[in-house]
Protein backbone atom coordinates (compact mmCIF):
# COMPACT_ATOMS: atom_id res chain seq x y z
CA UNK A 1 0.00 0.00 0.00
CA UNK A 2 2.92 2.48 0.87
CA UNK A 3 4.56 1.55 -2.26
CA UNK A 4 1.71 2.07 -4.04
CA UNK A 5 0.93 5.71 -2.57
CA UNK A 6 5.13 6.51 -3.50
CA UNK A 7 4.10 5.48 -7.10
CA UNK A 8 0.98 7.37 -7.39
CA UNK A 9 2.41 10.45 -5.47
CA UNK A 10 5.28 10.49 -8.06
CA UNK A 11 3.78 10.31 -11.21
CA UNK A 12 1.32 12.81 -9.66
CA UNK A 13 3.99 15.20 -9.23
CA UNK A 14 5.51 14.52 -12.70
CA UNK A 15 2.28 15.11 -14.44
CA UNK A 16 2.05 18.77 -12.58
CA UNK A 17 5.47 19.77 -12.85
CA UNK A 18 4.89 18.78 -17.18
CA UNK A 19 1.12 21.05 -16.67
CA UNK A 20 2.78 23.94 -14.92
CA UNK A 21 6.40 24.11 -15.88
CA UNK A 22 4.84 24.17 -20.02
CA UNK A 23 2.62 26.55 -18.72
CA UNK A 24 5.37 28.91 -17.86
CA UNK A 25 7.67 28.34 -20.73
CA UNK A 26 4.71 28.97 -23.11
CA UNK A 27 3.54 32.05 -20.89
CA UNK A 28 7.33 32.88 -21.08
CA UNK A 29 7.39 32.51 -24.96
CA UNK A 30 10.06 30.25 -24.93
CA UNK A 31 8.71 26.80 -26.16
CA UNK A 32 5.84 26.79 -28.64
CA UNK A 33 2.50 25.38 -27.60
CA UNK A 34 1.80 23.25 -30.30
CA UNK A 35 5.58 21.08 -30.07
CA UNK A 36 4.60 20.88 -26.38
CA UNK A 37 1.22 19.83 -25.67
CA UNK A 38 -0.06 20.09 -22.60
CA UNK A 39 -0.97 16.70 -20.45
CA UNK A 40 -4.79 17.39 -20.83
CA UNK A 41 -5.12 17.97 -24.30
CA UNK A 42 -2.84 14.66 -24.51
CA UNK A 43 -5.90 12.72 -22.32
CA UNK A 44 -7.65 14.41 -24.66
CA UNK A 45 -6.63 12.88 -27.55
CA UNK A 46 -6.53 9.33 -25.85
CA UNK A 47 -9.65 9.82 -25.00
CA UNK A 48 -10.96 10.46 -28.42
CA UNK A 49 -8.68 7.46 -30.11
CA UNK A 50 -10.57 5.26 -27.49
CA UNK A 51 -13.49 6.54 -28.57
CA UNK A 52 -13.62 6.39 -32.54
CA UNK A 53 -11.68 3.34 -32.14
CA UNK A 54 -8.06 3.88 -34.07
CA UNK A 55 -6.35 3.52 -30.90
CA UNK A 56 -7.05 0.11 -30.21
CA UNK A 57 -7.19 -0.79 -33.98
CA UNK A 58 -3.65 -0.02 -33.79
CA UNK A 59 -2.95 -1.77 -30.51
CA UNK A 60 -4.33 -4.70 -31.51
CA UNK A 61 -2.58 -4.86 -35.12
CA UNK A 62 0.91 -4.04 -33.22
CA UNK A 63 0.16 -6.57 -30.46
CA UNK A 64 -0.50 -9.28 -32.77
CA UNK A 65 2.34 -8.41 -34.77
CA UNK A 66 4.67 -8.82 -31.46
CA UNK A 67 3.17 -11.79 -29.78
CA UNK A 68 3.14 -13.91 -32.43
CA UNK A 69 6.71 -13.06 -34.04
CA UNK A 70 7.87 -13.37 -30.36
CA UNK A 71 6.27 -16.89 -29.81
CA UNK A 72 8.09 -18.13 -33.22
CA UNK A 73 11.21 -16.67 -31.87
CA UNK A 74 10.96 -17.85 -28.71
CA UNK A 75 9.60 -21.59 -29.80
CA UNK A 76 13.26 -21.68 -32.30
CA UNK A 77 15.25 -20.13 -30.33
CA UNK A 78 15.09 -22.54 -27.53
CA UNK A 79 15.57 -25.87 -28.75
CA UNK A 80 18.45 -24.43 -31.42
CA UNK A 81 20.14 -23.01 -28.11
CA UNK A 82 19.86 -26.62 -26.76
CA UNK A 83 21.12 -28.07 -29.64
CA UNK A 84 24.22 -25.78 -30.26
CA UNK A 85 24.88 -26.42 -26.42
CA UNK A 86 24.81 -30.02 -27.02
CA UNK A 87 26.29 -31.08 -30.50
CA UNK A 88 29.78 -29.49 -30.61
CA UNK A 89 29.19 -29.60 -34.59
CA UNK A 90 26.18 -26.65 -34.12
CA UNK A 91 27.87 -24.85 -31.84
CA UNK A 92 30.88 -24.53 -34.13
CA UNK A 93 27.95 -23.57 -36.71
CA UNK A 94 24.48 -22.21 -35.46
CA UNK A 95 25.96 -21.04 -32.53
CA UNK A 96 29.00 -18.76 -34.08
CA UNK A 97 25.95 -17.45 -36.85
CA UNK A 98 23.81 -17.14 -34.27
CA UNK A 99 26.37 -15.17 -32.37
CA UNK A 100 26.80 -12.52 -35.37
CA UNK A 101 23.44 -12.39 -36.49
CA UNK A 102 22.55 -11.09 -32.68
CA UNK A 103 25.32 -8.21 -32.85
CA UNK A 104 23.30 -7.08 -35.60
CA UNK A 105 20.85 -4.46 -34.94
CA UNK A 106 17.75 -6.37 -35.63
CA UNK A 107 15.99 -2.84 -37.39
CA UNK A 108 18.82 -3.81 -40.05
CA UNK A 109 16.36 -6.84 -41.16
CA UNK A 110 13.46 -3.94 -41.90
CA UNK A 111 15.11 -3.55 -45.69
CA UNK A 112 15.82 -7.65 -46.67
CA UNK A 113 12.13 -7.99 -45.06
CA UNK A 114 10.75 -5.71 -47.32
CA UNK A 115 12.45 -6.59 -50.36
CA UNK A 116 11.53 -10.02 -49.78
CA UNK A 117 8.02 -9.99 -48.83
CA UNK A 118 6.71 -6.65 -49.15
CA UNK A 119 4.96 -4.33 -47.41
CA UNK A 120 3.23 -7.38 -45.68
CA UNK A 121 2.41 -8.68 -42.29
CA UNK A 122 5.21 -11.18 -42.90
CA UNK A 123 8.02 -8.59 -43.26
CA UNK A 124 6.79 -7.26 -40.39
CA UNK A 125 6.78 -10.80 -38.18
CA UNK A 126 10.08 -11.70 -40.01
CA UNK A 127 12.06 -8.68 -37.82
CA UNK A 128 10.25 -9.32 -35.21
CA UNK A 129 11.47 -13.20 -35.28
CA UNK A 130 15.05 -12.25 -36.01
CA UNK A 131 15.59 -9.66 -33.17
CA UNK A 132 13.93 -12.40 -30.72
CA UNK A 133 15.35 -16.25 -32.43
CA UNK A 134 19.17 -15.52 -31.35
CA UNK A 135 18.88 -13.26 -27.85
CA UNK A 136 16.96 -16.80 -26.87
CA UNK A 137 19.06 -18.75 -28.52
CA UNK A 138 22.34 -17.44 -27.59
CA UNK A 139 20.87 -17.36 -23.55
CA UNK A 140 19.91 -20.86 -23.67
CA UNK A 141 22.98 -22.27 -24.84
CA UNK A 142 25.10 -20.04 -22.30
CA UNK A 143 22.29 -21.60 -19.68
CA UNK A 144 23.33 -25.21 -20.92
CA UNK A 145 26.83 -24.41 -20.55
CA UNK A 146 26.68 -23.19 -16.81
CA UNK A 147 24.61 -25.80 -15.54
CA UNK A 148 26.78 -27.45 -12.76
CA UNK A 149 28.28 -31.10 -13.91
CA UNK A 150 27.02 -32.77 -10.32
CA UNK A 151 23.38 -31.89 -11.97
CA UNK A 152 23.58 -34.45 -14.28
CA UNK A 153 25.93 -36.83 -12.57
CA UNK A 154 23.41 -36.86 -10.03
CA UNK A 155 20.53 -37.28 -12.27
CA UNK A 156 22.33 -40.37 -13.99
CA UNK A 157 22.91 -42.34 -11.14
CA UNK A 158 19.00 -42.12 -10.79
CA UNK A 159 18.51 -43.58 -13.56
CA UNK A 160 18.24 -40.20 -16.26
CA UNK A 161 19.47 -40.79 -19.45
CA UNK A 162 19.34 -38.63 -23.26
CA UNK A 163 16.12 -36.77 -23.60
CA UNK A 164 14.95 -36.87 -20.04
CA UNK A 165 18.29 -34.81 -18.92
CA UNK A 166 17.83 -32.67 -21.33
CA UNK A 167 13.79 -31.83 -20.63
CA UNK A 168 14.23 -32.27 -16.92
CA UNK A 169 17.52 -31.41 -15.58
CA UNK A 170 19.32 -29.08 -18.06
CA UNK A 171 16.38 -27.38 -19.32
CA UNK A 172 15.19 -26.03 -16.05
CA UNK A 173 18.75 -25.45 -14.49
CA UNK A 174 19.32 -23.25 -17.24
CA UNK A 175 15.67 -21.27 -16.78
CA UNK A 176 17.39 -18.16 -15.17
CA UNK A 177 19.74 -17.70 -17.92
CA UNK A 178 16.85 -18.47 -20.52
CA UNK A 179 14.40 -16.20 -18.71
CA UNK A 180 16.46 -13.05 -18.84
CA UNK A 181 17.25 -13.93 -22.32
CA UNK A 182 13.75 -14.07 -23.46
CA UNK A 183 13.39 -10.96 -21.95
CA UNK A 184 16.20 -9.80 -23.84
CA UNK A 185 14.50 -11.23 -27.09
CA UNK A 186 11.77 -9.29 -26.42
CA UNK A 187 13.25 -5.54 -25.64
CA UNK A 188 14.89 -6.68 -29.33
CA UNK A 189 11.72 -7.25 -30.92
CA UNK A 190 9.99 -4.28 -29.04
CA UNK A 191 12.05 -1.80 -30.65
CA UNK A 192 12.69 -3.51 -33.88
CA UNK A 193 9.05 -3.32 -34.62
CA UNK A 194 8.59 -0.11 -33.67
CA UNK A 195 11.60 0.20 -36.03
CA UNK A 196 9.74 -1.05 -38.75
CA UNK A 197 6.30 0.71 -38.17
CA UNK A 198 7.59 4.21 -38.00
CA UNK A 199 10.01 3.02 -41.11
CA UNK A 200 7.41 1.69 -43.72
CA UNK A 201 3.39 1.76 -44.04
CA UNK A 202 2.04 -1.72 -44.87
CA UNK A 203 -1.20 -1.38 -45.31
CA UNK A 204 -2.66 -5.01 -44.02
CA UNK A 205 -2.02 -3.12 -40.89
CA UNK A 206 -2.00 0.13 -39.17
CA UNK A 207 0.43 -0.30 -35.56
CA UNK A 208 0.90 1.87 -32.98
CA UNK A 209 4.44 3.25 -34.87
CA UNK A 210 2.43 4.13 -37.74
CA UNK A 211 -0.01 6.25 -35.48
CA UNK A 212 3.48 7.85 -34.06
CA UNK A 213 4.51 8.86 -37.64
CA UNK A 214 0.99 9.76 -38.52
CA UNK A 215 1.38 12.31 -35.64
CA UNK A 216 4.39 14.07 -36.58
CA UNK A 217 2.81 13.94 -40.04
CA UNK A 218 -0.40 15.88 -38.80
CA UNK A 219 1.88 18.04 -36.72
CA UNK A 220 0.08 16.71 -33.94
CA UNK A 221 2.34 16.61 -30.79
CA UNK A 222 -0.83 15.39 -28.59
CA UNK A 223 -1.13 12.46 -30.97
CA UNK A 224 2.45 11.66 -31.06
CA UNK A 225 3.34 12.06 -26.74
CA UNK A 226 0.12 9.81 -26.23
CA UNK A 227 1.04 7.26 -28.36
CA UNK A 228 4.49 7.07 -26.87
CA UNK A 229 2.57 6.91 -23.86
CA UNK A 230 0.40 3.96 -24.72
CA UNK A 231 4.15 2.52 -25.93
CA UNK A 232 6.10 2.73 -22.70
CA UNK A 233 2.83 1.26 -20.81
CA UNK A 234 2.43 -1.70 -23.16
CA UNK A 235 5.88 -2.48 -22.50
CA UNK A 236 5.02 -2.24 -18.58
CA UNK A 237 2.38 -4.64 -18.64
CA UNK A 238 4.30 -6.74 -21.19
CA UNK A 239 6.80 -7.24 -17.98
CA UNK A 240 4.56 -7.83 -15.85
CA UNK A 241 2.07 -10.35 -17.45
CA UNK A 242 5.15 -12.14 -19.86
CA UNK A 243 8.07 -12.10 -17.56
CA UNK A 244 6.95 -11.35 -13.93
CA UNK A 245 5.70 -14.72 -13.10
CA UNK A 246 8.55 -16.64 -14.21
CA UNK A 247 10.98 -14.64 -12.17
CA UNK A 248 9.09 -14.72 -8.93
CA UNK A 249 9.26 -18.78 -9.76
CA UNK A 250 12.62 -18.35 -10.05
CA UNK A 251 13.14 -16.00 -6.94
CA UNK A 252 10.85 -18.50 -5.24
CA UNK A 253 12.80 -21.60 -6.08
CA UNK A 254 16.60 -20.32 -6.43
CA UNK A 255 16.09 -18.03 -3.30
CA UNK A 256 17.72 -15.67 -5.77
CA UNK A 257 17.29 -11.95 -5.30
CA UNK A 258 14.23 -10.21 -7.41
CA UNK A 259 15.29 -7.28 -9.42
CA UNK B 1 -2.81 -51.62 -1.99
CA UNK B 2 -0.14 -53.62 -3.18
CA UNK B 3 3.22 -53.72 -1.25
CA UNK B 4 5.69 -51.17 -2.48
CA UNK B 5 9.22 -52.99 -3.06
CA UNK B 6 10.35 -49.75 -2.47
CA UNK B 7 9.80 -49.60 1.62
CA UNK B 8 10.94 -52.81 1.88
CA UNK B 9 13.92 -53.96 3.54
CA UNK B 10 15.96 -55.57 1.03
CA UNK B 11 18.93 -57.62 0.94
CA UNK B 12 22.11 -55.63 0.27
CA UNK B 13 25.08 -56.97 -1.90
CA UNK B 14 28.47 -57.31 -2.25
CA UNK B 15 31.23 -55.31 -4.34
CA UNK B 16 34.33 -56.50 -5.58
CA UNK B 17 36.95 -54.17 -6.44
CA UNK B 18 39.89 -55.77 -8.35
CA UNK B 19 42.91 -54.67 -9.55
CA UNK B 20 41.42 -51.08 -10.62
CA UNK B 21 43.66 -48.78 -12.17
CA UNK B 22 42.70 -45.29 -13.49
CA UNK B 23 45.27 -42.25 -14.70
CA UNK B 24 43.55 -38.68 -15.69
CA UNK B 25 45.08 -36.55 -18.77
CA UNK B 26 44.55 -33.02 -18.41
CA UNK B 27 46.50 -31.07 -20.78
CA UNK B 28 50.05 -32.10 -19.93
CA UNK B 29 49.27 -33.11 -16.72
CA UNK B 30 49.14 -36.92 -15.93
CA UNK B 31 47.47 -38.02 -12.57
CA UNK B 32 48.18 -41.76 -11.61
CA UNK B 33 44.66 -41.99 -9.38
CA UNK B 34 44.80 -45.18 -8.47
CA UNK B 35 47.27 -47.97 -9.08
CA UNK B 36 46.06 -51.71 -8.64
CA UNK B 37 43.39 -51.01 -6.04
CA UNK B 38 41.90 -54.32 -4.86
CA UNK B 39 38.70 -54.01 -2.15
CA UNK B 40 36.11 -56.14 -1.22
CA UNK B 41 33.28 -54.98 0.88
CA UNK B 42 30.46 -57.40 2.29
CA UNK B 43 26.80 -57.54 2.07
CA UNK B 44 25.68 -54.75 4.27
CA UNK B 45 29.02 -53.14 5.66
CA UNK B 46 29.79 -50.09 6.16
CA UNK B 47 33.51 -49.05 4.78
CA UNK B 48 35.05 -46.00 4.77
CA UNK B 49 37.44 -44.87 2.73
CA UNK B 50 40.00 -41.90 4.39
CA UNK B 51 42.99 -40.68 2.69
CA UNK B 52 44.53 -37.12 1.87
CA UNK B 53 43.29 -35.21 -0.99
CA UNK B 54 44.79 -36.86 -4.57
CA UNK B 55 44.74 -40.61 -3.02
CA UNK B 56 41.67 -41.38 -5.42
CA UNK B 57 39.48 -42.38 -2.94
CA UNK B 58 36.59 -39.89 -4.52
CA UNK B 59 37.51 -42.23 -8.33
CA UNK B 60 37.11 -44.94 -7.04
CA UNK B 61 33.75 -43.93 -5.64
CA UNK B 62 32.72 -42.63 -8.88
CA UNK B 63 33.60 -46.02 -10.77
CA UNK B 64 31.66 -48.04 -8.36
CA UNK B 65 28.50 -45.52 -9.10
CA UNK B 66 29.26 -46.14 -12.55
CA UNK B 67 30.22 -42.30 -13.51
CA UNK B 68 33.88 -43.57 -13.94
CA UNK B 69 35.46 -46.20 -15.68
CA UNK B 70 38.36 -47.97 -14.97
CA UNK B 71 41.58 -48.38 -17.26
CA UNK B 72 42.15 -51.26 -15.57
CA UNK B 73 40.79 -54.11 -13.51
CA UNK B 74 37.04 -54.32 -12.65
CA UNK B 75 34.21 -53.40 -10.69
CA UNK B 76 31.98 -55.86 -9.54
CA UNK B 77 28.49 -55.45 -7.71
CA UNK B 78 26.28 -58.46 -7.14
CA UNK B 79 28.62 -60.50 -8.79
CA UNK B 80 27.73 -58.40 -12.14
CA UNK B 81 30.36 -55.65 -13.70
CA UNK B 82 30.01 -52.49 -13.22
CA UNK B 83 28.58 -51.06 -16.77
CA UNK B 84 26.90 -47.82 -16.09
CA UNK B 85 25.09 -46.09 -13.45
CA UNK B 86 21.92 -48.22 -12.05
CA UNK B 87 19.53 -47.69 -9.09
CA UNK B 88 21.03 -50.35 -7.18
CA UNK B 89 23.74 -48.15 -6.20
CA UNK B 90 22.62 -44.51 -5.51
CA UNK B 91 25.42 -41.58 -4.79
CA UNK B 92 25.19 -39.30 -1.96
CA UNK B 93 27.36 -36.45 -3.41
CA UNK B 94 30.28 -34.26 -1.41
CA UNK B 95 28.24 -30.94 -2.11
CA UNK B 96 24.51 -30.40 -2.86
CA UNK B 97 23.85 -32.27 -5.82
CA UNK B 98 19.99 -30.89 -4.85
CA UNK B 99 17.96 -29.51 -8.02
CA UNK B 100 16.95 -25.84 -7.34
CA UNK B 101 14.37 -25.81 -9.09
CA UNK B 102 12.36 -28.59 -7.18
CA UNK B 103 11.26 -28.62 -3.83
CA UNK B 104 11.92 -31.12 -0.95
CA UNK B 105 9.06 -33.58 -2.26
CA UNK B 106 10.32 -33.03 -5.84
CA UNK B 107 13.47 -33.73 -5.76
CA UNK B 108 12.83 -36.71 -3.63
CA UNK B 109 10.54 -38.01 -5.95
CA UNK B 110 12.95 -37.71 -9.24
CA UNK B 111 14.64 -40.99 -8.87
CA UNK B 112 11.35 -42.83 -8.30
CA UNK B 113 9.46 -41.31 -11.34
CA UNK B 114 12.54 -42.72 -13.53
CA UNK B 115 11.15 -46.58 -11.95
CA UNK B 116 8.53 -47.64 -14.58
CA UNK B 117 5.93 -49.41 -12.67
CA UNK B 118 5.30 -47.14 -9.85
CA UNK B 119 2.19 -44.28 -10.53
CA UNK B 120 2.48 -41.10 -9.14
CA UNK B 121 0.92 -41.53 -6.12
CA UNK B 122 3.39 -44.12 -5.33
CA UNK B 123 5.77 -42.11 -5.79
CA UNK B 124 4.87 -39.31 -3.63
CA UNK B 125 4.17 -42.07 -1.01
CA UNK B 126 7.37 -43.59 -1.17
CA UNK B 127 8.98 -40.32 -1.52
CA UNK B 128 7.10 -39.02 2.09
CA UNK B 129 8.23 -42.33 3.55
CA UNK B 130 12.22 -41.60 2.87
CA UNK B 131 11.53 -37.38 3.94
CA UNK B 132 9.76 -38.76 7.06
CA UNK B 133 12.53 -41.73 7.35
CA UNK B 134 15.18 -38.39 7.18
CA UNK B 135 13.12 -36.22 10.00
CA UNK B 136 12.05 -33.85 7.58
CA UNK B 137 8.06 -34.15 7.11
CA UNK B 138 7.25 -30.74 7.98
CA UNK B 139 9.60 -29.24 5.21
CA UNK B 140 8.28 -31.70 2.23
CA UNK B 141 7.08 -28.59 0.46
CA UNK B 142 9.65 -26.15 1.46
CA UNK B 143 12.22 -24.90 -1.42
CA UNK B 144 15.74 -26.22 -1.49
CA UNK B 145 17.43 -22.82 -0.55
CA UNK B 146 15.27 -22.25 2.74
CA UNK B 147 16.83 -24.85 4.37
CA UNK B 148 19.66 -25.41 6.72
CA UNK B 149 23.44 -27.13 5.09
CA UNK B 150 21.78 -29.86 7.69
CA UNK B 151 18.69 -30.33 6.22
CA UNK B 152 19.88 -30.22 2.68
CA UNK B 153 21.83 -33.16 3.07
CA UNK B 154 18.91 -35.19 5.02
CA UNK B 155 17.33 -34.37 1.67
CA UNK B 156 20.27 -35.77 -0.26
CA UNK B 157 20.05 -38.86 1.78
CA UNK B 158 16.84 -39.62 1.48
CA UNK B 159 16.76 -38.91 -2.56
CA UNK B 160 19.62 -41.46 -2.53
CA UNK B 161 17.48 -44.00 -0.27
CA UNK B 162 14.29 -43.41 -1.85
CA UNK B 163 14.88 -45.88 -4.91
CA UNK B 164 15.82 -48.22 -2.75
CA UNK B 165 19.45 -49.26 -3.76
CA UNK B 166 21.05 -51.98 -2.57
CA UNK B 167 24.38 -50.18 -2.22
CA UNK B 168 24.63 -46.73 -0.95
CA UNK B 169 27.63 -44.63 -1.95
CA UNK B 170 28.60 -41.34 0.15
CA UNK B 171 31.31 -38.67 -0.92
CA UNK B 172 31.82 -36.56 1.78
CA UNK B 173 28.66 -35.96 2.43
CA UNK B 174 29.01 -33.79 5.77
CA UNK B 175 32.46 -32.18 5.05
CA UNK B 176 30.94 -28.66 4.87
CA UNK B 177 28.36 -28.84 8.05
CA UNK B 178 29.25 -27.35 11.17
CA UNK B 179 30.37 -30.22 14.13
CA UNK B 180 26.98 -30.09 15.84
CA UNK B 181 24.94 -31.05 12.83
CA UNK B 182 27.38 -33.28 11.74
CA UNK B 183 27.89 -34.98 14.86
CA UNK B 184 23.54 -35.24 14.97
CA UNK B 185 23.98 -37.04 11.70
CA UNK B 186 25.91 -39.40 12.78
CA UNK B 187 23.48 -41.00 14.99
CA UNK B 188 20.83 -40.06 12.16
CA UNK B 189 22.90 -42.67 9.60
CA UNK B 190 23.79 -45.41 12.11
CA UNK B 191 20.28 -45.72 12.41
CA UNK B 192 19.03 -45.46 9.03
CA UNK B 193 21.72 -47.79 8.30
CA UNK B 194 20.86 -50.35 11.01
CA UNK B 195 16.37 -49.93 9.86
CA UNK B 196 17.66 -50.52 6.06
CA UNK B 197 20.38 -52.81 6.11
CA UNK B 198 22.74 -51.16 3.17
CA UNK B 199 26.02 -51.74 2.27
CA UNK B 200 27.25 -48.44 2.55
CA UNK B 201 30.76 -47.26 1.15
CA UNK B 202 31.63 -43.65 2.59
CA UNK B 203 34.71 -41.52 1.84
CA UNK B 204 36.02 -38.80 3.91
CA UNK B 205 39.19 -36.94 5.42
CA UNK B 206 37.77 -37.08 9.08
CA UNK B 207 39.45 -39.84 10.38
CA UNK B 208 37.16 -39.52 13.76
CA UNK B 209 34.06 -39.58 11.37
CA UNK B 210 35.35 -42.86 10.05
CA UNK B 211 36.08 -44.64 12.95
CA UNK B 212 32.64 -43.72 14.18
CA UNK B 213 30.95 -44.50 11.65
CA UNK B 214 32.60 -47.86 9.63
CA UNK B 215 32.66 -51.32 10.30
CA UNK B 216 35.97 -51.25 8.89
CA UNK B 217 38.29 -47.78 7.78
CA UNK B 218 40.56 -48.41 4.66
CA UNK B 219 43.27 -46.19 4.41
CA UNK B 220 44.37 -44.68 1.30
CA UNK B 221 47.50 -42.86 -0.12
CA UNK B 222 48.09 -40.91 -3.05
CA UNK B 223 50.46 -40.45 -5.69
CA UNK B 224 49.39 -43.07 -6.80
CA UNK B 225 46.40 -43.81 -5.24
CA UNK B 226 46.65 -47.18 -3.01
CA UNK B 227 45.26 -49.21 -0.30
CA UNK B 228 47.64 -48.66 2.59
CA UNK B 229 46.07 -50.12 5.82
CA UNK B 230 42.94 -51.44 6.65
CA UNK B 231 41.44 -51.17 10.11
CA UNK B 232 38.88 -53.43 11.33
CA UNK B 233 36.80 -50.89 14.17
CA UNK B 234 34.78 -53.03 16.52
CA UNK B 235 32.95 -51.10 18.80
CA UNK B 236 29.56 -51.38 19.57
CA UNK B 237 26.84 -49.24 17.92
CA UNK B 238 25.04 -46.66 17.95
CA UNK B 239 28.88 -45.04 18.43
CA UNK B 240 29.10 -41.59 20.03
CA UNK B 241 32.07 -39.76 17.72
CA UNK B 242 33.29 -37.99 21.93
CA UNK B 243 33.80 -41.76 23.09
CA UNK B 244 37.49 -42.27 24.54
CA UNK B 245 37.76 -45.73 22.72
CA UNK B 246 36.70 -44.41 19.48
CA UNK B 247 39.12 -41.85 19.94
CA UNK B 248 41.82 -44.51 20.26
CA UNK B 249 40.92 -46.25 17.48
CA UNK B 250 41.03 -42.61 15.09
CA UNK B 251 44.42 -41.70 16.76
CA UNK B 252 45.92 -45.50 15.57
CA UNK B 253 44.97 -44.36 12.18
CA UNK B 254 46.04 -40.67 12.04
CA UNK B 255 49.19 -42.47 13.29
CA UNK B 256 49.42 -45.10 10.42
CA UNK B 257 48.60 -41.85 8.04
CA UNK B 258 50.98 -39.96 8.99
CA UNK B 259 53.73 -42.17 8.69
CA UNK B 260 52.48 -43.37 5.33
CA UNK B 261 53.10 -39.51 4.31
CA UNK B 262 56.99 -39.42 5.46
CA UNK B 263 57.62 -42.29 3.73
CA UNK B 264 56.37 -40.93 0.52
CA UNK B 265 58.49 -37.48 1.30
CA UNK B 266 61.24 -39.94 2.06
CA UNK B 267 61.00 -40.97 -1.50
CA UNK B 268 60.89 -37.54 -2.71
CA UNK B 269 57.22 -37.15 -3.09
Amino acid sequence: MKRFFHAVLFFAALVAIWHYGRDYMVGAKKWSPVLVPDPFSVWEYLRSAVEDRTLFEALWVTVKRLLLGYFIGVVLGVPLGLVTARFKWAGDTIGVLGLGLQTLPSVCWVPPALLWFGQTEMAMQFVVIMGTLWSVQISTDNGVRNVPPIYQRAARTMGSRGLHTWVKVNLPASLPFIVSGVKQGWAFAWRSLMAAEIYVTVLTGYGLGFLLNNGRELHAMDQVAGVMLVIVFIGLLADKILFSPWESFIHRRWGTVKS
Amino acid sequence: MRKLEELEVIKPVKLSIDGVSKTFHEGVVVTHALDNVSLSVDEGEFVCLVGPSGCGKSTLLAMIAGLEFPDQGSIMSDGRMVTEPGRDRMVMFQESALFPWLDVLGNVMFGLKLKPNLTTKECREVARFYIQLVGLDKYARSNIHELSGGMRQRVALARSLAPNPRVLLMDEPFASLDAMTREQLYGDLQEIWAARKKTIVFVTHNVREAACLGDRVVLFSPHPGRVREQFKIDLPRPRDINSPSLASHATEITKALKSHRVTSDEVGE
